[in-house]
């Protein structure tokens, strides 16, 4: 426990000061670790965010809700303006591991 | 650490002084490496926020105090928005421990590794993303240069252009003829002047319903045409003309003093003249030698490296990225790439292969939006569109699904913009 607590602190010094403060949605995303993101994943985040805007927000959501919401989008079992056209590119492996990267942050 | 103090490894001196150090060969040595990033709009402020957040020392180098978001602009043209909800800053980049260079970016010395600012000192760097946007080709379309674009705006960079040819169709009596001239590929946001011409439309038609709008192209085919296309005939009737490469509509020279557009075939003289010219990646990456002979950058599809030159990445419009356009989603997406490809290469590991996405929406009016989107991954050397992925809004969608996808295009710009400056 020590340890993590000086972990937070130095990641203080370091310059993230909002670090102590309580999250915002936007800010909840950056704990997201963009180097051990799987292929397409990062760029998901463009429209889903944490805000709330007429476009649904991925945070509520659990892995397996969006590797089901893919899947399906896929198949076309579940209508869509966009994701239809979007989930195609990406095969039932990536997906998974784009839905367990996503839910990391709540 | 005391942002308002420069790092031990931050060189700011004199060009002259840095010349004569040891710093000019930079080392990994101790500490955080350092990231410079030139260009602080969708692409170059993503990506300064992501390094930053890999543990990297980044300094953002952007002379504005506040950046003018392009997309959603075409509605301030319109009328239909205001230009401080095109505004940001970068307070909440820096609060979040980017370095902000408030500067031009003067020269790049490739070999020594360093970026020189406008007031002479020298940004030493291990590795540099060029995100220059573009600059228009003032030197491409014979009659229009720096003077003439006050007579005819291009407004293809928002900021007091955007508010120009607005103040200059507010001003227009009713009756008048809009022209917009639009330029072959590649340039910034292809769906973009087809979806200015919409919102013009619906100015036009709710203030000066007898006026005309013409498009006059140097292509024969443009991004979401069909699309377009049904909508202007749905709700503008015969109000919007579009002539393509060849039907005559190649502008070849414009006379802006009479605001008169010369074709192959003719003369049209505007009331109000929006020329859209070719454009190029923006002057450091010409200057420093990292864009090819057609303007733009080529780059490694994995790592966005330039072509040109190793430990410098490329991300957004002055990229040549293969299938992605030169859209703010894409460099968004381009940049997240990249400063993973460039933390894990500053840790000695190598980058995975990306997978890219693109998403643009149009408004052909306030409650009418349209889409195209693709998924992209690299083959044979460049970002490829994965096929039977992506494509356009179906054609016969009703009404209802257009209204949704202006909401989701206004949903759009507010996430991304709060990602990359809120």
């Amino acid at each position: 426990m020590r340890q993590r607590k000086t972990a937070v602190f130095a990641l203080t010094i370091g310059g993230a000061l909002t670090a102590l403060l309580p999250l915002s949605g936007a800010q909840a995303q950056s704990l997201r670790d963009v180097s051990a993101a799987p292929a397409g994943a990062s760029a998901c985040l463009g429209c889903h965010g944490a805000r709330d805007t007429s476009l649904p927000a991925l945070s509520p959501l659990s892995a397996a809700d969006i590797e089901t919401a893919m899947e399906q989008f896929r198949s076309g079992a579940r209508e869509a303006t966009l994701m239809t056209r979007i989930a195609k590119g990406f095969t039932p492996e990536e997906s998974k591991a784009i839905a367990a990267w996503l839910s990391v942050a709540k | 650490m005391n942002l308002s103090q420069p790092s031990r490894r931050m060189v700011l001196a004199s060009a002259a002084a840095t010349a004569a150090v040891t710093f000019a060969s930079p080392a990994l040595a101790q500490g955080a490496a350092r990231v410079v990033v030139i260009g602080g709009g969708y692409a170059g402020a993503t990506c300064a926020r992501f390094l930053q957040r890999e543990g990297l020392e980044v300094t953002l180098i952007e002379p504005s105090a506040s950046y003018i978001s392009c997309p959603f602009s075409n509605a301030v043209i319109a009328g239909l928005r205001d230009m401080a909800q095109q505004s940001f800053t970068y307070e909440a980049i820096e609060r979040q421990g980017v370095r902000i260079a408030r500067q031009a970016a003067i020269r790049i010395d490739r070999a020594a590794r360093n970026v020189t600012l406008a007031d002479g000192s020298v940004l030493a760097y291990d590795r540099l993303v060029l995100a220059p946007g573009i600059d228009m080709r003032f030197d491409a379309l014979p009659g229009y240069d720096m003077a003439a674009s006050e007579r005819l705006p291009h407004a293809w960079k928002a900021g007091p252009q955007t508010l120009l040819l607005r103040a200059q169709l507010e001003a227009m009596e009713d009756g008048g003829t809009v022209i917009i001239s639009a330029p072959a590929n590649p340039f910034r946001c292809p769906p973009g002047p087809y979806e200015r011409a919409s919102l013009i439309a619906h100015y036009l038609k709710t203030k000066k319903p007898r006026s005309k709008l013409l498009i006059l192209d140097t292509k024969d085919a443009f991004s979401k045409q069909g699309l377009f296309t049904a909508a202007w005939k749905e709700l503008y009737g015969d109000m919007v003309e579009w002539v393509g490469l060849s039907g005559g509509g190649k502008v070849v020279e414009v006379k802006a003093d009479e605001k008169i557009f010369v074709t192959e075939f003719g003369e049209h003289r505007a009331d109000v003249g929006n020329v859209i010219p070719p454009q190029r990646a923006g002057r450091i990456a010409i200057e420093s030698g990292i864009a090819d002979q057609t303007g733009w950058c080529p780059i490694d599809p994995v790592t966005f490296e330039a072509r040109a030159q190793a430990g410098i990445h490329v991300i957004g419009d002055a990229a040549i990225a293969g299938g992605m356009p030169k859209s703010a989603f894409a460099a968004n997406a381009q940049a997240k790439a990249c400063a993973q490809a460039v933390a894990l290469m500053l840790r000695g590991a190598q980058a995975p292969e990306p997978k890219l996405i693109n998403t643009c929406y149009s408004l052909v009016a306030p409650d009418y939006g349209i889409s195209v989107a693709g998924v992209y991954a690299p083959a044979k050397g460049l970002l490829t569109d994965i096929a039977g992925a992506g494509g356009v809004s179906p054609a016969n969608a009703s009404r209802a699904v257009r209204a949704a996808e202006a909401r989701f295009a206004d949903g759009w710009y507010k996430t991304i913009t709060s990602e990359v400056f809120g």
